[in-house]
């Protein structure tokens, strides 16, 4: 990931931000232009508490390019308190504590090993909400 | 629609690790095999269907590529790219282009070369089928969006891992029968469950292999090729339905919302339905594919597709025959070429030519080919003419 593709995401990487459409009130992650929900498009920043619950996972244990150093590592589909689903990395977390409802809730960490260019990618992972004590 | 839509020639390559030949050389195997099989017909157009050529060989601009090789220059050539569902994507350009009268006699051909790169680089460069930046670059390989469709898929319906196990078996089996087939051997259901995990809960035997592999069909109308007295395959229908590039941006995950329309559309412009259909060439590119491809296009209600498998109903003479000669899982997925493995497959089934796994009386054969977790589904309907 080169540095302007990096920097253009940061309020999506750091902060979870979205949209909000403002004829219906329907949030969305990440930014899009056209509402999944009425089809208008007229749209506010919107960002998201971090909180939410796991809706499915996975353990890679054969990882893309950029991201071996990490595997194996959980990743979830985590669904948000206010309603979308985001893919993203588990972090902090005992394989064996991973499962379908648990809590979790939005850190930053870094996201793969460093880039040719040099590039640190950080981003969204999610860790639990009341972490395990053996943490 | 595509009233008057006809396959006259197939050719394919073996799929498998093939080392010593280079993408350019494939596709001009298949396509010469197919231009032979059809009566060597001057052929006005290509469509080359294709997904990594450029990040796995560092070639681009493959139809005037392949056009020159296959000795057509100057004919009108470009290729199509829909990831895994490049294919039949293609093949439906092909029928768009004969069915308006815009081409008399056109050559579709699928063809990808994987094996040249290292392991986690073909990782990273088939996670380009989902979403780039909120999907890949997150960690989240093409395995692990299938895993999470596997493990919802049995949280929700209460079902174990080993129940997928008849996905795999079916197809194995099916690939012995099948010369060009990457893995013709018998698999058991032990073998299944001690399967080394990939991206839990999906393991080497739930999953496709990366391979090499080119398939070529040509095209005409159902007036020329009667007129060129060639055996035809009719194309009664080909049909794309999208959904959302994102797993995560669609409102059940487990619905395959694209393989729904695209299915709906099929049926619609062929004028069947599913219990009309003798055999089905799906997406197995993992068996939870298998399972929610078969209830979006109607053969199974929801949660009981994978009741298919275990009552045998998927075998060669079940109540609907799928992966009938190894499909992805054992024949193996060259990627952007899988989707014309499975029409040359169905063609050849309707043309009785199956050998061995010949579905017997097989009159109206229906392909799905799916590119990326569901974003892009072709499916296209052939039927036997008399």
């Amino acid at each position: 990931m080169n540095a302007p593709h990096n920097w253009r995401q940061q309020a999506q990487r750091y902060l979870l931000e979205g949209v909000q459409c403002t004829a219906c009130d329907h949030r969305m992650f990440p930014p899009r232009r056209v509402c999944t929900e009425c089809g208008l498009t007229s749209m506010r920043p919107n960002r998201f508490c971090g909180g939410g619950e796991v809706y499915s996972y996975s353990f890679v244990y054969h990882p893309p390019a950029g991201h071996e150093e990490f595997a194996p590592y959980p990743v979830a589909l985590v669904r948000l308190d206010e309603g979308p689903l985001v893919a993203a990395q588990l972090t902090d977390v005992a394989h064996d504590d991973v499962a379908i409802g648990l809590r979790v809730e939005m850190v930053t960490r870094r996201v793969r090993e460093d880039s040719e260019d040099g590039v640190i990618v950080y981003g969204y992972k999610f860790r639990p909400a009341i972490p395990p004590a053996r943490r | 629609m595509n009233p008057s839509v006809a396959i006259i020639g197939v050719g394919q390559t073996a799929v498998g690790e093939h080392w010593d030949r280079s993408l350019r050389d494939l596709a001009v195997e298949a396509l010469l095999a197919a231009m032979h099989d059809a009566g060597s017909p001057r052929v006005s157009s290509l469509f080359v269907g294709n997904m990594l050529a450029g990040e796995l060989t560092g070639q681009e601009h493959l139809g005037a590529l392949i056009a020159d090789f296959a000795g057509l220059p100057g004919i009108e050539a470009v290729r199509v790219e829909a990831a895994c569902g490049s294919g039949a994507a293609a093949l439906r350009l092909g029928c768009m282009a004969v069915g308006s009268g815009a081409a008399d006699v056109v050559a579709v051909v699928g063809v990808e070369k994987m094996t040249d790169r290292p392991g986690s680089e073909v990782t990273a460069s088939l996670a380009m089928a989902a979403d780039g930046d909120y999907e890949a670059r997150q960690g989240l390989s093409f395995v692990a969006l299938n895993a999470l469709l596997m493990r919802r898929y049995m949280h929700e319906h209460q079902v174990t891992r080993e129940q997928f196990a008849p996905f795999c078996i079916t197809a194995h089996r099916n690939a012995v029968g099948n010369d060009r087939a990457m893995f013709p051997f018998a698999i058991s259901a032990d073998d299944f469950s001690r399967a080394k995990m990939i991206a839990d809960p999906v393991s080497l035997l739930d999953s496709s292999p990366v391979c090499d592999g080119a398939a070529a069909i040509i095209l005409t109308s159902v007036e020329t090729a009667r007129a060129m007295g060639r055996r035809a395959v009719r194309v009664r229908a080909s049909a794309i339905g999208t959904d959302t590039i994102a797993l995560h941006d669609r409102r059940d995950i487990l619905e395959l919302r694209g393989a729904a329309t695209s299915a709906a559309r099929a049926y619609d412009q062929a004028g069947v339905k599913p219990a009309d259909i003798d055999f089905f060439e799906l997406h197995d590119a993992f068996t939870i594919m298998s399972v929610l491809s078969l209830e979006a296009s109607g053969f199974a209600a929801r949660g009981e597709g994978v009741r298919l498998g275990l009552d045998g109903e998927i075998g060669l003479t079940g109540r609907i025959p799928i992966t009938t000669m190894g499909g992805l899982k054992a024949r193996g997925h060259p990627v952007g070429a899988t989707g014309m493995y499975q029409l040359v497959e169905a063609a050849l089934q309707l043309r009785g030519e199956a050998g061995a796994n010949q579905v017997t009386g097989a009159t109206l054969g229906m392909t799905q080919n799916i590119g990326g977790s569901g974003a892009t589904v072709v499916t296209t309907i052939l039927e036997a003419v008399a």
